[in-house]
């Protein structure tokens, strides 16, 4: 049913559709209103049998949906930025014992200097972690990708984190096609765990491998993520023929059939991305744009087999590895290893700055121009920049750069404040 | 119906044979269908108060609950030592995840158990000190404060044995670590730190807290199957001596858990809902140096030039939980223990 929905709420009862037996909450925005919504669906007795527990942190979140899941129940919790760094060390653990948790990441900066606007530093710092991370466009496929990410998960038994942007979907109030409990309870069987922790059959969990194993245990995992690569496009299917809708997959793509130069991104940009493309087309340029939808699993092959044909590649990502570039570039650099394609990497949208249209198509001209330099931060403000690099060779001293920064821009906005040098 | 009084004959610990005592009194490791729960073959060291505490504690546990329970392990020495790559020496639903968040993997499982409708099914967290009273505190006083339905063992050695010996914050006073080194002009460990964990435990007011050693392990046995018979947050605090970090001979790991009690240095009481209701009496009062000297990581309060007032510092801290919990009474000495009912 079509609803005009915030996409919080939409997650929350399509996560509630897909039964949830233990949910665990800590508040952190922008995530918050998911688990909010998901806690009175618990308390209200609708989501019976369901247990909802309100944690001290993220680390125990994590932690008591790892017991649940050792023990057979389907768990679900939801974070953002920081919470993630917190429970980062029970992530890994999630992953590395093979329990097929659910995770909406609300994708939010991380500090210092604190930030709670959007952009992709959570979800990339815990790439390596061995979890599955789904990136939606839109609220209903965020929404959609819920029910899919329970069913990949649990039958792999690798957990999985559906990556939404924090604010920009989170509290969006758009048009979502709900589904239905019928149609979930079809598409989604009972979590049937391989291995449970049951009195009456006991098994040692968790228990320590030291050099003569862990590398096959690693190498396992490698290769049931790859086996990822091939559920993924099996399952978006299956949801397809169910609902009649396209959710999901490992990548999507718009305009790319004769494109020389593609756009790759992820997440809820690349809406404002295909409205600028759309204009260059107007204007007669070949340009068309990929979202990667499976970032990890990384689809090698699918990436390079719908990149190579193009001239230029242009990546727009909300996240850098700091003293090195692009996090999703370098992923797309070996992909397209071998190809005559000219990778040009944008870094954008740090700490939820805004990535409009028109700056879109400027830095698409640019590129149509071939004058894109490899490494571009997008809308930085080089005065900034320039002033505080020379107060530094001034003065040399520690400390954070944030402050001096704002004194330079004289929060224009506290119209009374006293002003200070 | 005459009766007749158990008589002890050990005089030196107090202790009675099984033999002795009627059935319903024996302890479970008497019992041949005990479960064993943590088999022969785990690699602790010789004489580790840890493994013989969590064998006599689970055992327990496994009986009070006709063996429907789950343990949920902490990393430390216990997980260590009992899970060497292929091998496991547990024989009940065993599950490790990390350092410091036992209490809350231990709050998932017993939400999975009520969801799946199986709420006969009890949890066990267990960890060492520094998975209690350090980097695990923040998940247990949460588990605590939810009660939720797990007993929680902490097997305190006082420092982190496993990493080779570093303070923890139940590391006492004047005690010698690799990180409190007996050197500088106050060697050792500092005093006015560390935190007292049953007594925070009570403070959030859960059914049950109580103290137990490895020298009464009959004692032991009786506060697992009292903690089992709450529903709720319990707390299950264990004095175990620890041959290499302590630096005391092998074969004296009950006798020193029986001198930590006999001072007061380590005193041995129930609670239940934040309020003491039993304490085992010291039957003979004895100076902490007895305690201390024959404990390496004490040896330099004990050279050419003793620390007399280091001891005494030592001793104050004894005589003060003496005073708190009343362990010392007019008939504290020949007095038997309480079994609860």
């Amino acid at each position: 049913m079509l609803r005009q929905i915030e996409g919080s709420r939409a997650v929350a009862e399509t996560v509630a559709l897909c039964r949830p037996e233990v949910v665990c909450a800590y508040p952190i925005s922008p995530q918050t209103h998911i688990i909010e919504a998901v806690g009175v669906m618990v308390k209200s007795g609708e989501l019976a049998p369901c247990e909802f527990i309100n944690v001290e942190s993220e680390f125990a979140a994590m932690s008591v949906a790892i017991g649940a899941s050792a023990a057979g129940a389907r768990a679900y919790t939801a974070t953002s930025s920081q919470g993630l760094l917190f429970m980062m060390e029970a992530v890994y653990n999630a992953a590395g014992l093979g329990l097929p948790i659910v995770m909406t990441l609300a994708n939010r900066a991380i500090g210092a200097p604190i930030n709670i606007w959007n952009d992709h530093s959570d979800a990339m710092a815990v790439r390596d972690a061995g979890w599955i991370q789904l990136f939606a466009e839109t609220n209903q496929e965020a929404a959609d990708l819920h029910v899919q990410a329970f069913r990949l998960a649990e039958e792999l038994s690798v957990p999985v984190m559906v990556c939404m942007d924090g604010f920009i979907l989170t509290h969006a109030v758009e048009g979502v096609d709900m589904l239905d409990q019928s149609t979930v309870d079809a598409f989604l069987p009972p979590y049937e765990p391989r291995q449970v922790l049951d009195p009456d059959s006991p098994v040692s969990i968790g228990a320590m491998v030291g050099p003569e194993a862990f590398e096959e245990v690693r190498y396992l995992a490698h290769l049931r993520q790859l086996d990822a690569l091939d559920r993924i496009p099996v399952i978006a299917a299956a949801f397809e023929e169910a609902t009649g809708r396209r959710s999901g997959g490992l990548l999507s793509t718009y305009r790319t059939d004769d494109a020389e130069t593609i756009v790759v991104a992820l997440g809820s940009v690349l809406g404002t991305i295909k409205d600028a493309v759309d204009i260059r087309r107007e204007a007669g340029e070949r340009i068309g744009v990929v979202g990667i939808t499976s970032f990890r699993p990384f689809p090698f092959q699918a990436v390079r087999d719908v990149l190579c044909g193009a001239r230029q590649v242009v990546v727009i990502e909300k996240a850098f590895s700091i003293g090195f570039g692009g996090v999703l570039a370098t992923d797309l650099s070996l992909a397209l290893h071998g190809t005559d394609c000219t990778l040009r990497s944008v870094v954008a949208g740090l700490g939820g700055r805004s990535i409009t249209r028109l700056a879109l198509e400027d830095l698409f001209a640019t590129a149509a121009r071939g004058q894109l330099e490899a490494l571009t931060f997008l809308d930085l403000d080089h005065g900034v920049v320039e002033r505080e690099r020379e107060r530094m060779m001034a003065t040399r001293r520690s400390g954070p750069s944030a402050e001096n920064i704002l004194r330079d821009l004289k929060a224009p906005r506290r119209v009374g404040a006293k002003e200070k040098s | 119906m005459t009766t007749r009084p158990v008589r002890f004959y050990q005089v030196g610990s107090f202790a009675v044979g099984n033999r002795l005592l009627e059935d319903g009194d024996r302890t479970v490791q008497s019992d041949l269908n005990r479960a064993n729960s943590i088999d022969s073959g785990h690699r602790a060291c010789q004489g580790c108060g840890e493994a013989l505490g969590a064998r006599y504690a689970l055992d327990a546990a496994m009986r009070a609950t006709n063996g429907q329970m789950v343990a949920v392990n902490a990393t430390g020495c216990l997980e260590v030592f009992s899970t060497p790559y292929p091998e496991t020496s547990w024989r009940i639903a065993w599950l490790h995840s990390l350092f410091g968040n036992a209490p809350a993997v231990a709050t998932g499982v017993s939400a999975a158990m009520r969801v799946k409708g199986k709420p006969e099914v009890r949890v066990v967290a267990q960890a060492g000190d520094g998975g209690t009273v350090d980097i695990g505190f923040g998940c247990l006083s949460g588990m605590f404060e939810r009660n939720d339905d797990v007993l929680f063992i902490c097997y305190d050695n006082e420092g982190y044995m496993n990493t080779g010996v570093q303070r923890s914050a139940a590391t006492p006073p004047a005690a010698r670590t690799a990180t409190t080194d007996a050197v500088g002009p106050e060697p050792g460990n500092a005093f006015g730190q560390g935190k007292d964990l049953p007594r925070l435990a009570m403070a959030h007011d859960i059914a049950y807290v109580a103290t137990a050693t490895v020298a009464d392990l009959h004692d032991l046995e009786a506060k697992v199957e009292r903690a089992m018979q709450f529903r709720g947050a319990r707390y299950l605090h264990i004095l175990v001596p620890c041959p290499l970090g302590w630096g005391s001979a092998s074969d004296d790991t009950i006798h020193i858990a029986r001198l930590a009690k006999e001072t007061g240095l380590f005193p041995v009481f129930e609670a239940e809902y934040g309020k003491v209701t039993s304490v085992s009496h010291i039957r003979r009062r004895t100076p902490v140096e007895e305690y201390l000297s024959i404990q390496r990581r004490y040896a330099h309060l004990f050279g050419k030039k003793p620390r007399t007032e280091v001891i005494a510092r030592i001793q104050a801290i004894a005589d003060r939980n003496i005073e708190r919990y009343g362990l010392i009474t007019d008939e504290t000495v020949g007095a038997t223990r309480e079994v609860t009912a």
